[in-house]
């Protein structure tokens, strides 16, 4: 294992009287996908800007490619792309116009930067875009064209804040396609999302909730480690079930999803079908074990999700 | 009753909205409040305390009596003492003094038989300053102190009259180059300040302070095209006025080259700090607006630099308009070259690197 892509300790982030970040430690790889996943206000956002040096943390230490953040910002920025969580493209500018001035900006001139606009028109899939204006595009197409500008000049480690977060799921899946051929090309990504489907496809994962970090790994070996804590229940009257199941000290959360009740229990619960099959006392249920998720990981490592 | 209910619904939601923007909040106030008791006071179209000099060729008591006299009207302030008429008249251009008084050389001669006195030689390219001027013109005179009574009998006016640059009097001509730099003034500051808010609102900024682009360049190279915006507008205003209104150009294409991108410069600057304190575009209007009131009441645009107390002066002074005015008056009605005008171009020379200054200090390639 090379060095860390970026590494944080104990960053802190505080406005005014509110923390938005409090004491998160990272180390991400170089060349993986590491996602954030957290409900909106879980500080993703404030993270990402202390790491590309938009923000200075209140608190702690952050080194991105072995530089000192936000002391040595500017020698990065050349070595980083960044899409904001909101569009920050001109509206009134066309595709072609927004990607040659953000080119000359990131200092590739001549025949040089055109040839790179074209490249990533192509490989973008907006060469029939061109001279659209950006105002006139849709959610899709204005990420793929944020995409192709925060990788014009090749950047080591892309930091995207929700980037599919106005885009259709077909859209999403062309983007993360995307993602993974940059990955494949040795860039590190740092995407932060609040799709559980999105989460899955990271390398790696931090579970964030109100500034705090919960929980962190590879999305497999996080929802493993809820193996044999998530049960199915099918069976009548589901809603009254699911009051009595969440009445139960060891039921951590219960959520119906179609006509199954989907409990997740409590750490110290051995066998979750026998201990539910016998409070429930109720034959008419059927109680089997299930696959654990990841939005029960999420659940389960949140304060927040308990569901209670 | 349901439409009354909505109205009161978008009334009251409008408030709501009004009250949490503090800055608009505090223009509601602020803007009757200064702007009301500002120009209460300082409004004043009866001109007093006209810069003028004198030329004294005759060496005579006379001079001194008459000029004494002319003192105590309070009209004019006399700041200079000169040798010859010539110099006299270059200080009209340079616009150190508004008018010269000239005493003959045979001052006695036309004492003794009645004749005007002296000639006033009058910059009379703002119509009030010169009207001012040309009611002393029959001013009484009250000559040999301690003679007996009737020694000197007037017979016909005081003095004589030379209204320099607008003989005819017409407003127009110091209208024109003043409305130059109220045009630009809001203009020039209207646009760059929202040129950079609108970024910043729209998010565009945050993109950009990751990339390499330093905080200077990006000012730069935001303000270089209303530099052309601001030239195409003192063309088009002075171009008109000669075309249409008969104002004249007495002066050189680069000393109004050079008078007028001293204010353009000003201008921006003053934008890009409005720029860095506005949070909206609706923010930066207002400000915008705050700075534009007095540049017309007060920079001596409408009503003349010395009509206003000293209080009001002051913050004329402050005003890059009060300087550009004057330049642009020099240079267009009186041919000033800039050479004539260093005081007022060095003035806005400063004030736009003071401002570049605090702008750039207050921009910070951060979102803290």
């Amino acid at each position: 294992m090379t060095e860390p892509a970026i590494r944080a300790h104990q960053l802190t982030r505080h406005f005014g009287d509110v923390i938005a970040v409090a004491g998160v430690d990272l180390e991400i790889p170089s060349g993986q996908i590491y996602g954030f996943l957290g409900p909106n206000g879980s500080g993703k956002t404030t993270i990402i800007r202390m790491l590309c040096g938009l923000l200075t943390p209140t608190a702690g230490d952050v080194s991105v490619l072995g530089l000192k953040i936000p002391a040595e910002a500017e020698a990065l920025r050349l070595k980083i792309g960044y899409m904001t969580q909101k569009f920050s493209l001109y509206d009134d500018l066309t595709v072609a116009e927004n990607m040659h001035f953000m080119a000359k900006i990131y200092g590739l001139r001549g025949t040089q930067g055109r040839a790179r606009v074209e490249h990533l028109l192509d490989r973008y899939g907006l060469l029939a875009l061109r001279d659209r204006m950006a105002a006139a595009m849709s959610g899709g197409q204005r990420q793929r064209m944020a995409l192709a500008i925060a990788t014009l000049h090749s950047p080591t480690v892309l930091f995207l804040d929700e980037p599919t977060s106005a885009v259709d799921p077909e859209n999403r899946r062309d983007f993360w396609e995307k993602l993974f051929d940059l990955s494949d090309a040795g860039t590190t990504i740092l995407v932060s999302t609040h799709y559980m489907d999105e989460a899955e496809r990271c390398h790696q994962l931090a579970i964030l909730e109100t500034g705090h970090l919960r929980k962190h790994g590879t999305p497999t070996a996080l929802m493993n480690e809820l193996r044999a804590r998530v049960v199915e229940i099918s069976g009548p009257e589901l809603r009254q079930v699911k009051q009595q199941v969440l009445r139960l000290p060891q039921v951590q959360s219960a959520a119906q999803q179609g006509l199954q009740l989907r409990v997740l229990l409590r750490p110290d619960v051995v066998n979750a079908v026998q201990y539910l099959g016998g409070q429930l006392a109720n034959s008419a249920l059927d109680i089997t074990m299930t696959r654990p998720s990841l939005e029960d990981v999420f659940v389960a490592s949140t304060v927040g999700g308990t569901g209670k | 009753m349901n439409s009354l209910r909505r109205i009161g619904a978008v009334t009251g939601k409008e408030l709501t909205q009004l009250s949490r923007d503090r800055v608009t909040f505090g223009m509601v106030v602020m803007i009757p409040l200064i702007q009301l008791l500002l120009f209460g006071f300082a409004i004043n179209t009866v001109v007093r305390n006209i810069p003028i000099a004198v030329v004294d060729l005759s060496g005579n008591a006379a001079a001194r009596i008459i000029t004494e006299q002319v003192r105590v009207t309070q009209v004019v302030d006399i700041v200079a003492y000169y040798d010859t008429p010539a110099q006299a008249e270059a200080a009209i251009v340079a616009g150190k003094v508004r008018a010269a008084l000239v005493f003959p050389q045979n001052l006695m001669q036309r004492v003794t038989s009645g004749q005007p006195v002296g000639q006033w030689l009058v910059d009379g390219s703002d119509t009030m300053v010169g009207s001012a001027l040309l009611a002393l013109r029959t001013m009484p005179l009250l000559l040999g102190a301690g003679a007996p009574p009737g020694a000197y009998q007037m017979t016909g006016p005081s003095f004589e009259v030379a209204l320099f640059f607008n003989p005819e009097r017409r407003s127009a001509v110091n209208v024109v180059p003043g409305l130059t730099a109220i045009i630009l003034t809001m203009t020039m500051i209207m646009f760059t300040s929202i040129a950079l808010v609108r970024e910043r609102e729209h998010g565009n900024l945050e993109l950009l302070i990751t990339t390499p682009i330093h905080s200077l360049e990006l000012m730069i190279g935001k303000l270089i095209p209303y530099v052309f915006v601001g030239l195409i507008q003192v063309t088009i205003i002075l171009g008109l006025g000669h075309l249409v209104f008969q104002v004249p150009f007495q002066g050189e294409l680069a000393s109004l080259a050079i008078v007028t991108l001293a204010f353009i410069a000003a201008s921006l600057s003053l934008g890009l700090l409005i720029s860095t304190i506005a949070q909206t575009q609706m923010q930066a209007m207002q400000m915008t607006f705050f700075l534009l009131i007095p540049s017309i009441l007060l920079s001596g645009f409408m009503f003349p630099y010395e009509a206003m107390p000293v209080a009001a002066q002051y913050i004329a002074e402050a005003l890059p308009a009060t300087h550009f005015i004057r330049l642009i008056r020099g240079v267009v009605l009186r041919g000033a070259s800039a050479s004539q005008l260093l005081p007022d171009i060095f003035w806005l020379l400063t004030f736009t690197l003071i401002m570049l200054t605090i702008a750039t200090k207050r921009f910070r390639k951060s979102l803290d």
